[in-house]
């Protein structure tokens, strides 16, 4: 007898998450084709301003596993950033050392969370939202300009290396040849991407965090530490949105306080239309992934028409999170009434 | 030992204890700046109008008493929170400023619709954002803050679009009048008033009060005991939605504009601040309205302070993230209890030596 799979909901969503992106995609192509939007390199584009979100969405999913949230992403990512600019810019400092001390400053930052969080047992949403308006704060006692790297050399030759791919090159309108080209925070988001997929699935704490969020009573009865395990979600969350402040870093070469403004709703809107529930247990990086797409394809839909004003971009992604926590809600409801 | 006692587990204990605390800082620091040493209390009447920092604060603390009253019920209802306060208060000013003074004007001095027209339909906007978080929470069972993140990040976008980009100039004294003054008095003072008396009439003399807290302290009982629990709650969220409203017709008539971009920036902590400030738990149940208001005025005194000491804008969230955790981590359970069986542990000890 055959065994056939049964399609369930989760993975249903999913399915309409990949869906979702093949088919504004290929409108784009479609509508935009004079653009440019058909060749390789807006694809690659995409992924190169979105190699950031990718790093903190991938965190996001993890905390949303457990069943909790992490707002202070954006505002951590700003400090991060202004750090990184002002030890390069001011202090002379090298920009190796600075980065494994943003790393540092992340891991500290989650982990004074998730103490509070697991150990105290506040809201998540009330804690990260004090470290993101403690993360604004900061940037601005840092320095309250807009800051930008000029002088340190091995941070902007790392930021200025072209990964050239061997395939998909074209010869533009001037007949130059185009070769398509990621840079260096794309292959860092993407290993990110592959360690959390395979932590997820095969370690004993990406297990852990599934059996947390789905229900945490019987966590606790399996005999699992709830309370170190929320430690460590929210001091991995904390650690990767500090990788993906270093490639936002690399991308815009500049610190300032307005700096990534509302990135944990587009993080948050990653997730979630990738498929992980918000009652937590439920979720996948690889579902985030194609997410930050969806959202770096709207985004940069809006830019490619250049008529339509950038709050579009903003309703866009708030309606689309609006579809897909109904949808959610709905398949819940449908579950409950089969039980 | 025991005075102390009761009076720390005293309900107001703590939004009158952080408000006194915050006076004595200012005292301090007025003494130190060799200023006279009650200047923060003193009020004058200048220009035929109040003046004061005393009535700076209240003045300024308006807008974010307004929003704790509607936050005050969503928190005890729904034991959540709802972070979209400032994009609402931001896209019903402008609303209201876009009937005012048309689509895609930047700047006029007379109104198209009656005033009346405009600040009702901005009041409406704020409803209907209110009914929209409602149906979310209540009727599909989200949760409370992942509903209100959609109009966070929407509803100061969809107010940017209504203003083609624009900030929209309302220069009409009848409009000016909501954060102007009223009489002598700053009129934001008189609409909170206002607003904190119908909410505190309604709750005391019907029984919305008690069906909320009773919701909040545990929904699925009072639906046994024959209560609508998600209709209270859609109606909670409504109450806040509406606040909103009219805290965004003050801040926009304050600087007769509707400036999307700042009009509530951050609001939404301030709220939830006064809430947490004013002795309310944060996970539902029982609440107090009148610790909020004292907790919303704290927060404007604190950032008042904040200001006159030196500290910018940008930096001040630092202090009042602090603050946050400070008084949530007093407020948790694990905390109450280690200070409990500390407690226990020294009563035995003297009782030991004594022996």
């Amino acid at each position: 007898m055959k065994t056939k799979k049964k399609l369930n909901s989760n993975t249903l969503l999913l399915l309409i998450t990949i869906v979702l992106f093949v088919v504004m995609y290929a409108a784009g192509c479609v509508m935009y084709s004079n653009k440019g939007f058909t060749h390789l390199q807006t694809f690659l584009n995409i992924l190169i301003n979105n190699a950031g979100l990718l790093c903190v969405a991938c965190g996001m999913t993890c905390i949303m596993l457990t069943g909790g949230i992490d707002i202070s992403v954006g505002s951590l990512i700003a400090m991060d950033c202004m750090f990184l600019v002002v030890g390069m810019e001011s202090w002379k400092m090298n920009a190796v050392v600075l980065c494994i001390l943003v790393l540092l400053i992340g891991l500290v930052f989650g982990a004074i969370q998730g103490f509070f969080i697991g150990y105290l047992q506040i809201q998540p949403f009330i804690v990260t939202m004090a470290g993101m308006f403690f993360g604004r704060g900061m940037t601005a006692v840092i320095c309250s300009k807009q800051v930008s790297v000029s002088t340190n050399e091995l941070f902007l030759k790392i930021a200025n290396i072209k990964i050239k791919l061997p395939f998909g090159s074209y010869v533009n309108s001037k007949g130059i040849e185009q070769i398509p080209f990621i840079r260096v925070p794309v292959v860092v988001a993407l290993v990110v991407l592959v360690v959390i997929f395979l932590m997820l699935r095969y370690t004993k704490f990406g297990r852990s965090l599934y059996a947390v969020g789905g229900n945490e009573q019987s966590a606790i009865m399996m005999g699992l530490d709830v309370k170190k395990t929320k430690l460590k979600a929210y001091m991995l969350s904390s650690f990767l949105c500090s990788i993906g402040g270093i490639c936002y870093c690399l991308n815009t070469m500049s610190g300032s306080v307005q700096q990534a403004l509302g990135l944990e709703m587009d993080a948050i809107a990653s997730s979630v239309i990738g498929g992980t529930l918000l009652t937590g247990g439920v979720g996948n990086v690889i579902g985030s992934f194609f997410g930050v797409l969806i959202n770096g394809t709207i985004s940069s839909l809006v830019k490619t028409n250049g008529k339509l004003l950038s709050s579009w971009s903003n309703i866009a992604v708030a309606a689309l999170l609006c579809f897909f926590i109904v949808l959610q809600s709905v398949f819940a409801k449908i579950k409950d009434s089969k039980k | 030992m025991n005075n102390v006692k009761k009076l720390t587990s005293k309900r107001l204990f703590l939004p009158i204890f952080c408000m006194l605390l915050v006076m004595m800082v200012n005292i301090i620091a007025d003494i130190a700046a060799g200023n006279f040493a009650f200047s923060f209390f003193t009020i004058s009447i200048r220009n035929g109008v109040l003046y004061g920092r005393l009535i700076d604060v209240l003045n300024r603390g308006s807008e974010v008493a307004i929003l704790a009253i509607g936050m005050t019920l969503v928190v005890s209802a729904s034991a959540g929170t709802d972070i979209s306060v400032g994009s609402v208060m931001s896209l019903s000013a402008a609303f209201c400023c876009m009937l005012l003074a048309g689509y895609g004007v930047s700047s006029t001095s007379d109104l198209q619709v009656p005033l009346l027209v405009g600040v009702l339909a901005g009041i409406l906007m704020g409803g209907v954002c209110g009914c929209f978080n409602g149906f979310l929470v209540a009727g599909l069972n989200v949760q409370p803050m992942v509903a209100t993140l959609i109009l966070y990040s929407a509803a100061r976008a969809i107010g940017l679009l209504l203003c083609n980009n624009l900030i929209v100039y309302i220069r009409n004294e009848s409009f000016q009048f909501f954060g102007g003054y009223c009489g002598f008095i700053p009129t934001p003072i008189v609409i909170a008033a206002v607003c904190v008396a119908v909410t505190a009439v309604l709750l005391r003399k019907t029984a919305l009060g008690l069906y909320i807290q009773s919701v909040g302290i545990n929904k699925k009982a009072s639906r046994i005991a024959g209560l609508n629990s998600s209709k209270i709650i859609f109606l909670c969220y409504a109450v806040c939605g509406i606040c909103a409203g009219i805290a965004g017709i003050v801040a926009a008539s304050r600087i007769s504009s509707a400036d999307s971009n700042n009009i509530g920036m951050s609001y939404e902590m301030d709220a939830i601040l006064a809430v947490a400030l004013g002795g309310n738990s944060l996970g539902g149940g029982k609440f107090s309205l009148a610790g909020t208001i004292i907790g919303a005025y704290t927060i404007q005194a604190i950032t008042t302070t904040l200001l006159a000491v030196g500290v910018s804008t940008a930096q001040a969230p630092v202090f009042k993230a602090v603050i946050v955790l400070i008084i949530v981590a007093i407020q948790a359970p694990p905390f109450k209890a280690f200070v409990k069986q500390r407690s226990v542990k020294r009563t035995l000890a003297k009782g030991g030596a004594a022996r």
